[in-house]
């Protein structure tokens, strides 16, 4: 078995010019998610992104390996970082050979990593990848203050002594307040909550449906954590092995007793609270991607195939639209492109931003009007399968570090698929549905993986 | 790392004041090096009767074969490497005289790690009474030879079976392993060699090359160490240790060139899960190394259910099952080598530890009983059972006790992680083929439980 590739070697590409080849999902590996001023504290980007590709370098025995290219990003990025996949590619067991880039498109970043290099290899353009996505609030940037920033800027410019001192002499104590990151949308001021509750209110979304969706998505993991369903996963870090958010015993009661955080300004109204809210969340995920001949020259596993993915955007600015609805959009839009309704989906895997967001987004999708007016269609797109929901939790239970949670979903629906076995003589297919600041949505399907005909 | 009351009684005013006070002057081992030589100086051969026998003509040529400065009588006042004490055609106790008083005086001309190794018939299958008083007289002679050596030399013993001979591979192979550094914590001991099978590596330092392994318990201590010297031996790794500790072992992974598995042993379908993977990933299945084992120390009088139960189901019904898995599977290699950790705690007992020396002892029990089993496909199975250790286990154990434990053995110091892998990884080898069923203490002649 080769273990070592030459950067001069040639890469031999098994595609046929005009034919796409299938980008097969081999595995992933995520560290537990931690809660923001916890277990991470004290971990950079680059480390949990660095010890997540460790993880999955050890699972699949990737050492000194050249991977065709590594993507990931994270939402919430110091300056210094400007090559942070690079650089953990760099501190990790892989071949040094193996070249990366950065991504960045909020909460989706992790799924447009898988998509970009999935597309990537459909089109012969490398045989293996590895996607992914970090983030850490608590290690967030602190920018200095904008009046600040221009000081400094300016006496690196001045040239003379005189000079210099004039342009300290412009500085002011509000100056040195620093600028810390916020969630808020800079275009409406309003928080990512603020513009939840906002939707939450306008779809008519009952505090005890939203509860319900925490409720089950804190069970779910939990029990898939029970019978070892991460035990190929998930590996341990700085002493944590599950995701600290996660609470097994959580009850429909305990849930009833927190105090709305958002849309307090709704009075009565306000439904959405910490306990069906995702909480600020550290934590990395990575998903190997490969050909059928790249993964089974290594002997490694073909969980899933990516079929597809799309994009979309709303305008949330003017009103037209929730903030966080833009799936909303893509998923019609996709399921059109590939001649499929709800029926052939046996997994839909919502990130659950708010559980708001899941109800809001479900809710439209079941609207007459909405599927007549807005998608075009001759009614509502259709309703869903609740118990095909985010069976292993989502990010309610398990919490959402932004860029992480793409590779997060994406290896563990590939393992569902896998182990699903055929639907009605069909590969078992999932729908993943993932929102983004911005006003932005990025969607996929994947599918188990099956051997093609003839083989 | 040796520890540091060694290396300060090694050289300087610490061996001086030690040497005056009287105080135990461990010495600092001769371990094992790519490349380094077998043996610290020439090796001297000594047969029984005139000392020229048979089986000792053939052994000193195959020495010579391998590069060897062999001696068949002693030059005064030089430096021996080795003394080995050809033994096989002994027929009654009379005639140890002969080789042991020839081999007395070069006792003090011995190097720094030299070795001295016995070779002689196992007394079970002697034919009459004076035949087995000479050859347990083999015993009782290395034994104490052992605890007379000074300055890291060793003393060990390897037994015939009667299907075996001064030549037959893991004879040799035995005897290589004694010889080298690979051997520095073991003291004392034998190994039978019960049939001419097995087979000598082409490549002495990587006697693993092409096998796949598997280590249970491989993120840290003892486990950790196996998985490297495996690796270094030529040997490719998948390594085994529960979820929780998956981090340090994909730190181990990464380091051997391997792929990490995090999975509870104890479960039901570990011993296929764990074929799986090292079938699927790395296309076949030489060698399985049972490390992992828990403690959950208590006086049987206080003992609770949780306690005694987790041991023995960690430590030997795990091994049952997957062994069980390993038998029935049709996807292992010609030649498999299964290898367990036991302990000294499983042979002598020790207070407080009445699960974990039956969980140990079971190992024991379960080794023996399975050699015939896989004696047949001409595979083989052995246990190690490590003495004092220095691991993060034994750092916890109070400074006095440690102290006094540590010392409490021929060579006056703790054993290394690796000590225990340089036995396992021979045990491993295709030149131990010809040893199975057979329990390797690697305690340094421990003075706890013989």
């Amino acid at each position: 078995m080769p273990a070592t590739h030459s950067a001069s070697a040639p890469h031999e590409s098994t595609a046929t010019p005009g034919t796409l080849r299938r980008a097969v999902v081999v595995g992933g590996n995520r560290i537990p998610f931690a809660r923001t001023g916890g277990a991470y504290t004290k971990s950079s980007n680059q480390d949990m992104l660095t010890a997540a590709l460790d993880g999955l370098i050890a699972r699949f025995g990737l050492q000194e390996e050249r991977i065709g290219e590594v993507a990931a990003g994270a939402v919430l990025k110091h300056s210094r970082d400007f090559n942070l996949t690079r650089e953990a590619v760099l501190g990790s067991a892989l071949s040094a050979e193996t070249p990366a880039y950065d991504l960045q498109q909020a909460c989706a970043t992790g799924l447009e990593t898988v998509l970009g290099l999935a597309n990537k290899i459909k089109l012969g353009q490398i045989d293996s990848a590895i996607a992914g996505g970090v983030d850490s609030a608590s290690d967030a940037p602190i920018a200095v203050s904008e009046g600040l920033r221009e000081i400094l800027l300016d006496l690196n410019r001045a040239k003379s002594l005189p000079e210099r001192l004039k342009v300290l002499s412009r500085m002011r104590p509000k100056d040195l307040a620093p600028d810390a990151p916020n969630t808020g949308e800079p275009r409406t001021g309003l928080s990512m909550g603020e513009h939840q509750a906002l939707t939450t209110a306008q779809w008519k979304i009952s505090r005890e449906a939203q509860d319900e969706i925490a409720f089950n998505s804190h069970h779910n993991l939990a029990a898939a954590y029970e019978r070892g369903f991460f035990d190929d996963l998930v590996t341990p870090y700085r002493g944590l092995s599950r995701d600290s958010n996660l609470r097994p015993d959580t009850s429909m009661e305990k849930l009833a007793t927190l105090k709305p955080v958002f849309g307090k300004s709704l009075g009565a109204e306000a439904t959405m609270t910490a306990g069906n809210s995702t909480p600020l969340t550290d934590g990395a995920s990575t998903v190997l991607l490969g050909t059928e001949e790249w993964a089974d020259s290594r002997g490694l596993p073909k969980l899933a195939v990516v079929v597809d993915g799309e994009a979309a955007a709303v305008d949330f600015v003017h009103g037209k639209d929730g903030l966080l609805m833009a799936p909303a959009f893509a998923v019609p839009r996709l399921l059109a492109r590939n001649g499929l309704s709800f029926e052939d989906i046996d997994f839909f895997e919502i990130h659950e931003a708010f559980a708001g967001t899941v109800l809001s987004t479900l809710a439209a999708w079941e609207d007459e009007e909405f599927g007549r007016i807005r998608l075009g269609l001759d009614g509502a797109l259709g309703k869903i399968d609740r118990a095909k929901l985010n069976v292993n939790g989502s990010s309610l239970a398990a919490g959402h570090p932004f860029a992480a949670t793409g590779g997060r979903i994406v290896a563990s629906l590939a393992k569902m698929l896998h182990e699903n076995g055929p639907v009605d003589g069909r590969p078992a297919r999932g729908l993943i549905s993932i929102c983004a600041a911005g006003g932005q949505g990025v969607v996929a399907i994947l599918e188990a993986f099956s051997a093609p005909e003839g083989r | 790392m040796t520890d540091k009351y060694t290396q300060f009684v090694s050289h300087g005013i610490g061996k001086d004041l030690a040497k005056r006070l009287g105080l135990p002057q461990p010495a600092v081992l001769r371990r094992y090096k790519a490349g380094e030589p077998l043996v610290p100086g020439p090796v001297l051969v000594l047969g029984s009767g005139d000392g020229r026998t048979a089986g000792s003509d053939e052994l000193a040529g195959a020495l010579a074969g391998w590069g060897l400065d062999v001696r068949r009588s002693a030059l005064p006042k030089e430096k021996l490497g080795a003394i080995i004490l050809v033994l096989d055609a002994v027929e009654h106790p009379e005639e140890l005289a002969g080789p042991v008083l020839t081999a007395a005086p070069s006792l003090r001309d011995l190097a720094p790690g030299a070795r001295v190794v016995t070779i002689s018939r196992t007394p079970a299958s002697a034919a009459s009474p004076a035949v087995a008083a000479g050859r347990q007289g083999v015993d009782g002679l290395l034994r104490s030879l052992a605890k007379e050596l000074r300055a890291g030399a060793t003393a060990n013993g390897i037994l015939l079976g009667d299907g075996a001979g001064t030549t037959s591979p893991s004879t040799l192979g035995a005897l290589r392993f004694f010889l080298s550094g690979r051997s520095a914590f073991v003291d004392g001991q034998f190994l039978t060699v019960t049939s001419g099978t097995g087979q000598l590596p082409a490549d002495a330092d990587k006697p693993l090359a092409g096998k796949v392994a598997v280590v249970t318990g491989a993120a840290r201590g003892i486990g950790a160490a196996i998985a490297r010297t495996l690796h270094r031996d030529g040997a490719r790794l998948v390594v085994v240790d529960i979820p929780a500790a998956g981090d340090h072992l994909a730190e181990v992974a990464n380091e051997v060139h391997g792929t990490a598995l995090q999975l509870d042993i104890t479960a039901e379908d570990a011993g296929k899960r764990i074929i799986n993977q090292a079938v699927e990933r790395h296309g076949a299945l030489d060698i399985v190394i049972h490390n992992a084992g828990i403690t959950r120390d208590k006086l049987l009088a206080n003992m609770d259910e949780g306690r005694w139960n987790s041991v023995i189901g960690v430590n030997i019904a795990s091994q049952l099952r997957i062994n069980e898995a390993l038998l029935g599977s049709d996807q292992l290699r010609k030649t498999p080598r299964i290898v367990s950790v036991a302990s000294t705690s499983g042979i002598a007992g020790n207070r407080g530890q009445t699960n974990y020396a039956a969980s140990k002892g079971g190992v024991i029990g379960m080794v023996r009983a399975t050699a015939p089993l896989l004696a047949e496909g001409g595979g083989s199975i052995n246990a190690v059972a490590p003495g004092f250790i220095e691991t993060d286990m034994t750092a916890r154990i109070p400074f006095a006790t440690r102290e006094v434990a540590r010392r409490l053995n021929s060579l006056q110091q703790g054993g290394l992680p690796g000590d225990v892998a340089e036995a396992i990884a021979f045990l491993a080898s295709d030149a131990a083929g010809g040893i199975t069923g057979e329990v390797l203490r690697v305690c340094g002649q421990n003075l706890v439980g013989a």
